[in-house]
């Protein structure tokens, strides 16, 4: 499926932006983003190093288990297949929590974090696995309950009040969570069938 | 406010200070420790980078062709009969794929509408209540080698086509 769409989104690019005459402008964006992409990855690199240390410490200090078997009653039921005071649910809540505070730059090294005990867990490491897919549904729905750079873009823009629509926000992010849960769960039973 | 402002100040500086304090307290050699789990973040980093790169320059490529406001335009006839203002389209067809270049697309209809009017509200909502699926799922996965995401996007699609009907119904409703 990944395939496809990105084939699609270059040939479609070069051939529509060929025929508008706009083929240097497609060529200059394609060079472009090899720039955006050092300049993402390396702002990040710096933050992601240091969450990986402070993460290195908690899991060592047992804090990270702490926190996974705190929370396991919620986590077993939508990780069932994983051991309930497995490390990889500690990584799992941190990276919810730091989410749901509008804290990205935490919340992604948590999460590669999980994928990475994820990974460990599944059987084949080439395929997502089962317990992968509901982390992935929970990382791309979750709520923020402070969205920071949409509050200051709000702000800089001269509305009255910023933060009139954190309220909309997480109650359409609950929405989208709660489709998202019911249709992995799903999908998920589909797919158990189809293999057997 | 006052409250939260605090709160939010100081969460960040007692979790840099708290995980390492209760580390030494549990005995671990927090300086190594440190060390060897930030050498694990660089590892991360180089990996994820070509699954970046790979995303940015098809989206960059897409948007640079015209292709993305032609198809803007094109479905708009059938969103102008649900009452969805046309501006918010774009909007929500970048933002599973890039949520640098949605903040900047909520920006400009700020710009041309007003920070207060219902299209800018509306954006704010639909890039505040969703993520950039497309990108988490290529990023994560990339990370971890797995090849092969079996229904993971269609499952975060289906969460983003649905947090957007609620943003909708929910904007409708109270800024409307």
């Amino acid at each position: 499926m990944l395939n496809v769409i990105w084939l699609f989104l270059i040939v479609s690019a070069v051939i529509y932006g060929g025929a508008r005459g706009q083929v240097n402008e497609v060529t200059a964006a394609a060079m472009a983003s090899g720039r955006s992409a050092v300049d993402l990855v390396l702002g990040l690199t710096g933050v992601l190093c240091l969450w990986m240390g402070l993460m290195k410490i908690a899991e060592k200090s047992g804090l990270v288990h702490l926190i996974a078997r705190a929370l396991a009653p919620l986590t077993a039921r939508l990780f069932p297949e994983i051991p309930r005071d497995h490390p990889v649910l500690g990584a799992i809540v941190l990276n919810v929590s730091a989410n749901l505070l509008g804290l990205g730059n935490a919340a992604t090294p948590f999460g590669l974090k999980a994928m990475a005990g994820l990974s460990e867990l599944a059987e084949d490491k080439a395929v997502a696995s089962k317990s992968m897919i509901t982390f992935m549904a929970l990382v791309t729905q979750s709520v923020t309950l402070v969205p920071a750079s949409l509050i200051a873009l709000r702000l800089a823009s001269g509305a009255a009040n910023p933060m009139d629509i954190v309220g909309p926000s997480v109650f359409a992010s609950l929405c989208g969570t709660a489709a998202t849960l019911m249709a992995n769960s799903a999908m998920a039973r589909r797919h158990a069938r189809r293999r057997k | 406010m006052a409250v939260i402002n605090l709160l939010a100040q100081w969460l960040l500086p007692v979790i840099l200070a708290g995980i390492p304090l209760y580390g030494y307290l549990k005995g671990v050699k927090v300086y190594e420790t440190f060390i060897e789990g930030a050498e694990e973040g660089l590892a991360i980093a180089l990996r994820i980078f070509p699954f970046v790169l790979a995303i940015f320059m098809a989206v960059g490529m897409f948007r640079t062709s015209g292709l993305f406001d032609l198809l803007a335009r094109a479905i708009s006839p059938f969103t102008t009969l649900f009452h969805i203002p046309a501006d918010v389209i774009p909007v929500v067809l970048l933002r599973p794929l890039s949520g640098s270049a949605t903040l900047g697309l909520v920006g400009e209809v700020m710009k041309t509408h007003g920070a207060d009017a219902f299209v800018s509200r509306l954006a704010a909502v639909v890039q505040g209540s969703s993520d950039t699926t497309f990108f988490v799922l290529t990023l994560y996965f990339g990370s971890v080698g797995v090849r092969d995401p079996r229904y993971a996007l269609p499952v975060g699609l289906i969460g983003d086509a649905v947090g957007f009907i609620a943003a909708i119904l929910v904007c409708g409703w109270i800024f409307g």
